[in-house]
């Protein structure tokens, strides 16, 4: 069954990918899969398709903690509060506490669609 | 009544743009929604920034009929504003999501547009008349002293350069906990839904503090969460029937005369998948997108990362039809995984007579598939063919190996220019199609 192949990867299934990528015949997606699981080896060992759903549905959920605020601003006095960067930088857990130079700012809703222009 | 093939008996022309030239788009002009009017008079667009513009068919020359008619602004307004519920710490986006008209029953027009917790009701409605002559006040407001008047005069109406008044009329709030990625307005005129990821709503267009739950997917445990709701739409003609599409790609038909909630579905469309092409992104690239009933409603159409379905509503095993959109694009799925791309919602459309339906691609490309001649072709929405009355030329990309003049390699097609929103006039073979932020409006060639 080709689920087994999945789970490892050997140095032979490498040797394999590298012919089916020359080899326009065969199943793409096989490949495509291949490249996925060598890059990220720890995707889809979670069941069901639960972290990308549940990332859809804390879409914009924002995570404030006044206490751990307050803490780390004065622990760190003179310096500045780690600030979100790349990526990451809705997903609001962890190190990360955000601080109000991070929000976005509030978007002028008084201009005119350019469609309309 | 013009609406014929649409597919390659009709030569689709460049009619107009809307929207700015520059290359720097601003989030806010991003467009999110494009939906004609059930006369085709209206075509409304909602874009990331809340806003919605309103297009009016000029009334053609019927002496003249090369005098295509054109798409001028009629209304625009601020539909929704960004909001943060401090309560639940969630920000909410006032992008539209979705419009959608109400069949028009007096002068005025009534819309539904809608963020993702909020609908509201617009009325649109046009004012061409003013009162003059009134006795008690100037013509610019100012009240006049008491102790001049000496005379008594009924005030009249007289002739105004049109005004276009949009204002909200009911406010549907806090009737969706997660995010709203549907409407649907009833057949019976009273009523419409509305599908966030777990739910669906009925509303009555007048009552405003209550709606009914009609279905409920949330699992008593969300880890035990594997799929949600994507699209849902009622019946255009029985008012009890309606459907949802899910992220696993099955789509149920429910009868709102069985029961009060719909969990149990009446009919569940799936297309049973062979096991051996099961992969990683199987799941992903399945997830149903749009869901749309023909005119005739026989049919329904669905759409899937790569595909569009065509489904018979007596047979839920398979679909009837099924048209690749953009085949050549399984060798690419995991950079599109990797930039997100593979996640990216694609709507699709049907003709009036429901013999073409349409979808967007990337690259600015766009997909028509004929029915009832079982052709496709591939048009592109540039500002390179913008010159009057312009054919558009077919597109052809090269999946692999050796590529022939014309033809463009998978490789460089942008994947930035993503054509999610479409729309086809209810009768006439005009088209909307919405690039990230230009609106571009495509017309069958009148020899």
């Amino acid at each position: 069954m080709s689920s087994d192949n999945q789970d490892t990867e050997t140095h032979s299934e490498q040797m394999d990918e590298t012919q089916e990528s020359q080899d326009t015949n065969s199943n793409p997606v096989r490949t495509e899969e291949a490249k996925l699981k060598a890059k990220y080896p720890s995707l889809g060992q979670k069941p069901g398709g639960s972290d990308f759903l549940m990332k859809r549905l804390q879409k914009g959920q924002k995570y404030f903690d006044s206490g751990d605020y307050n803490m780390a601003k004065a622990k760190m006095k003179n310096k500045q509060l780690p600030a979100a960067t790349g990526p990451d930088k809705n997903i609001v857990t962890g190190d990360h506490i955000p601080t109000p130079q991070d929000l976005p700012q509030r978007k002028s809703s008084l201009v005119t669609s350019k469609l309309a222009g | 009544l013009t609406a014929g093939g649409g597919g390659n008996d009709v030569q689709w022309c460049f009619s107009q743009v809307k929207g700015a030239i520059d290359d720097d788009v601003a989030e806010a002009d991003i467009i999110s929604t494009v939906e004609f009017n059930h006369s085709g008079e209206l075509l409304a667009t909602g874009d990331k920034g809340g806003r919605v513009v309103i297009f009016q068919q000029e009334t053609e020359n019927k002496s003249q009929p090369q005098c295509r008619s054109e798409y001028n602004v009629y209304s625009t307004f601020q539909s929704h504003e960004p909001e943060f519920d401090y309560l639940k710490s969630l920000e909410i986006e006032e992008k539209i999501n979705k419009i959608r008209w109400l069949p028009q029953k007096n002068a005025a027009q009534f819309l539904l547009s809608t963020n993702d917790k909020t609908i509201k009701l617009w009325k649109i409605s046009e004012r061409d008349k003013r009162p003059e002559g009134y006795n008690l006040k100037e013509e610019d407001g100012r009240y006049r002293d008491a102790a001049t008047i000496t005379t008594l005069r009924v005030p009249v109406f007289r002739p105004m350069d049109l005004m276009v008044e949009a204002s909200p009329r009911r406010v549907f709030a806090n009737g969706h906990t997660y995010h709203i990625n549907s409407i649907s307005v009833n057949s019976d005129n009273e009523t419409y839904l509305s599908a966030d990821d777990l739910r669906i709503n009925m509303w009555h267009l007048e009552i405003t503090d209550r709606s009914f739950n009609i279905v409920d997917i949330k699992p008593a445990n969300m880890e035990e969460l594997t799929e949600v709701i994507t699209a849902a739409e009622f019946h255009p003609h029985q008012c009890n029937t309606f459907v949802y599409s899910s992220s696993k790609g099955t789509i149920r038909l429910c009868d709102m005369r069985a029961s009060a909630l719909c969990d149990k579905h009446s009919k569940l469309f799936e297309e049973p998948e062979d096991p051996s092409n099961r992969s990683f992104f199987s799941e992903i690239i399945s997830s149903i997108s749009d869901v749309k009933f023909s005119h005739n409603g026989r049919y329904m159409m669905t759409r899937d990362y790569l595909s569009v379905k065509i489904w018979d509503l007596n047979m839920e095993n398979r679909p009837v039809e099924t048209y690749q959109v953009h085949e050549y694009l399984r060798s690419k799925l995991c950079s599109l995984y990797e930039n997100d791309c593979i996640f990216d919602k694609f709507e699709c459309c049907w003709n009036g007579n429901d013999s073409v339906v349409m979808t967007g691609s990337y690259n600015n490309f766009f997909r028509m598939l004929d029915r009832s001649q079982q052709r496709d072709v591939t048009l592109e929405a540039s500002r390179e063919s913008c010159k009057p009355r312009q054919v558009l030329k077919p597109r052809r990309v090269c999946a692999g190996g050796k590529r022939k003049k014309d033809e463009i390699s998978v490789d460089s097609l942008d994947f930035n220019k993503k054509i999610l929103h479409t729309a086809w006039h209810p009768q006439e073979n005009i088209i909307a199609v919405a690039t990230t932020n230009n609106l571009y409006i495509f017309q069958e060639k009148v020899n």
